[in-house]
């Protein structure tokens, strides 16, 4: 299987908000395939790293490998190409307010390719479906539907156009729990059909238990454990300790 | 990457029927190419026994495989028999994950309104704003007068921030402009005065036209500009964002946080930016009647004590504070008529600026006739 491939690398990076510095060298990679989670106390960076990959944020110094691009000296159209590979779920969702849930997730497809209307619409149809929204949602607004159908819909709109990788933001923050125990279900059968590697920053215990393959936890700028759940639990940190102990009884 | 180029569907006719293969790696992008070339096969061949051969594919996105479920749901309608070569693991998967959520009749077009609908749609939601706006000023009013019987709670830290933020910051663009308009305006008339040899009453002129009229006009629809739907802006996020819900939980209220410093900052600001926007206006207009008329300023402000009546300063100021009260209830009424949505920010700011400069101009109008008919 190519399941060693990397398909991001991350090597010796170093952030600086001003003189503040947030990661002091960070080494990780994430495999294909794999259900990749940044893990962390609040404040740790998890959420820096992850903008830094999707190249929101630069990096002071080190690099980012994502799909064979060194990111850190990417050009302009190599970046916009690699933008059509990932799809990318935001904590607060982002949906675009002033168009329909069926719109937001179509507007890729009507930038991006050449299909015809009707093709874009059963494409729309399908993703809705996927996500276990019903296709009456789509003629919805942003503002009429509830959080679950938000979170839902967004990851619709982030897997419109069949991305190699997923990028999820706190995905179960704000859902309830049987919301949030149906998305794990639903990335991990979204992993399943879809190839996709999945790369997520999270603080649901449950949710790391279900879903994660491999995580990094991310403590004091740099990280303290990268490995599987078993292997993070070995290791002798404050955080690891206080984060897994306490949480789990 | 896919190549688009090397991406095609390839028409074989066999013994009992036609043979359809991929070739390629299709991605999403390039989709169409293959839905393109599948339109015109599919004329020459509707009725005609199809294979999909899909042996050559290693992936299949779910563009492509929807494509092919649909070809397959339209021919097995019609009687027509359908069949797949094997194909890779994941290829199967995805075909199959397709045929489970594919959805091929929803919609999502919007609902056609008629035109009677619409009409009593708009018609309800303009009577609907009125009667908002009708409830917002009288929510206004009871907070206004109430601050005056409990003037220690009068937010008046907010509204000196209010005064130095939309009051002193705008005083330099108002006396500029209006300096430039004296200018415009003298310049104008002075040729006309001068075919005359009427040099010395351009000082009548200027002097009733902007201390009664021009001064205050501008003055307003600057604020309006400015402040209008900076107010307008700023409340609606605030709505958004749900900042003005977690005052109220708080116990704050928003009207006497928020509406009526900046209410009161505009109404106490206006009088004196028309003051300087007189100023403005006089020494431009003095300027150029020095320039072109030879009219020194002694000689200028000489006749201007003597011609222009002190009635018409305190016309113009007088109808500050009414602008002021316009201008920022539009403005702040438009904020609070945001809804969940970022679009109606800028369609009510847009609304709040148009409107007020509409109120101010139908407010001037009304100023106009009620001081002419009583004699001022």
């Amino acid at each position: 299987m190519m399941q060693n491939k990397k398909i991001i690398e991350v090597q010796n990076v170093v952030t600086k908000f001003g003189k503040n510095l947030v990661h002091n060298g960070l080494n990780l990679h994430v495999n294909e395939g794999e259900i990749y989670g940044f893990l962390g106390p609040s404040g740790c960076g998890k959420s820096t790293l992850m903008r830094e990959i999707i190249m929101l944020e630069q990096i002071k110094s080190g690099s980012i490998e994502l799909l064979g691009h060194k990111i850190e000296k990417i050009r302009s159209r190599a970046a916009q190409k690699i933008r059509m590979q990932w799809g990318v779920l935001f904590q607060s969702n982002a949906l675009f307010t002033s168009l329909t849930v069926a719109e937001n997730i179509a507007l890729s497809l009507q930038e991006y390719t050449k299909l015809s209307p009707e093709e874009i619409k059963d494409i729309v149809a399908f993703k809705i479906d996927i996500v276990g929204l019903k296709q009456f949602d789509g003629t919805l607004y942003p503002s009429e539907i509830s959080g679950g159908m938000k979170k839902k819909a967004a990851l619709a709109r982030a897997l419109v156009m069949d991305p190699k990788i997923l990028f999820l933001d706190e995905p179960t923050s704000g859902l309830d729990p049987i919301s949030a125990r149906e998305f794990d279900t639903l990335i991990l059968k979204l992993r399943d059909l879809l190839n996709l590697s999945v790369v997520m920053v999270s603080h649901d215990l449950t949710s790391i238990n279900n879903t994660l393959d491999r995580m990094a936890v991310i403590d004091n700028k740099t990280i303290v454990a990268e490995g599987t759940l078993e292997e993070i639990k070995q290791i002798h940190s404050p955080f690891i300790e206080r984060f897994f102990n306490e949480g789990l009884r | 990457m896919p190549n688009s180029r090397k991406v095609r569907l390839a028409v074989k006719y066999e013994e009992d029927f036609v043979r359809l293969k991929i070739l390629g790696d299709p991605g999403v992008e390039c989709v169409h190419v293959i839905a393109n070339e599948l339109q015109t096969a599919l004329k020459d061949l509707a009725s005609t026994t199809i294979m999909w051969d899909l042996s050559e594919l290693k992936q299949m996105d779910s563009a492509l495989a929807l494509l092919i479920v649909k070809d397959i749901q339209r021919a097995e309608n019609s009687d027509i028999e359908v069949l797949l070569t094997p194909m890779e693991n994941d290829v199967e998967k995805m075909l199959n994950m397709a045929k489970e959520h594919a959805h091929f009749d929803s919609s999502f077009e919007p609902k056609a309104i008629g035109f009677i609908e619409s009409v009593g749609t708009n018609s309800v939601r303009r009577f609907k704003d009125m009667g908002a706006f009708f409830g917002f000023f009288g929510q206004m009013s009871i907070i206004f007068f109430n601050s005056f019987y409990h003037l220690r709670h009068m937010r008046w830290k907010e509204t000196v921030f209010e005064i130095h933020e939309s009051g002193i910051k705008a005083l330099p663009i108002i006396a500029l402009t209006m300096f430039l308009i004296g200018v415009v305006v003298a310049y104008q008339s002075a040729s006309q005065l001068k075919i005359y040899g009427a040099n010395i009453f351009i000082v009548d002129m200027l002097g009733i036209s902007i201390l009664r009229e021009l001064a205050p006009m501008l003055a307003a629809i600057i604020i309006a500009g400015r402040s209008g739907s900076s107010y307008a802006a700023q409340i609606g996020v605030m709505k958004i964002t749900e900042e003005l819900d977690a005052m109220r939980t708080m116990g704050f209220d928003p009207y006497a946080f928020l509406v009526l410093p900046r209410m009161m900052a505009l109404m106490i600001m206006m009088p004196i930016l028309i003051f300087f926007a007189d100023i403005a206006g006089v020494i431009g207009g003095m300027l150029i009647a020095k320039v072109e008329l030879g009219l020194s300023p002694s000689l200028f402000l000489e006749r201007f004590v003597e011609v222009v009546k002190v009635k018409h300063f305190w016309i113009g100021i007088v109808k500050g504070p009414f602008f002021a009260l316009l201008i920022a209830t539009i403005g702040i009424y438009r904020g609070l008529q945001v809804k969940n949505d970022t679009q109606s920010i800028g369609f009510n700011t847009t609304k709040a600026v148009v409107e007020s400069i509409f109120a101010v101009i139908i407010c001037d109008a009304f100023f106009s006739i009620v001081f002419t008919n009583l004699g001022y």
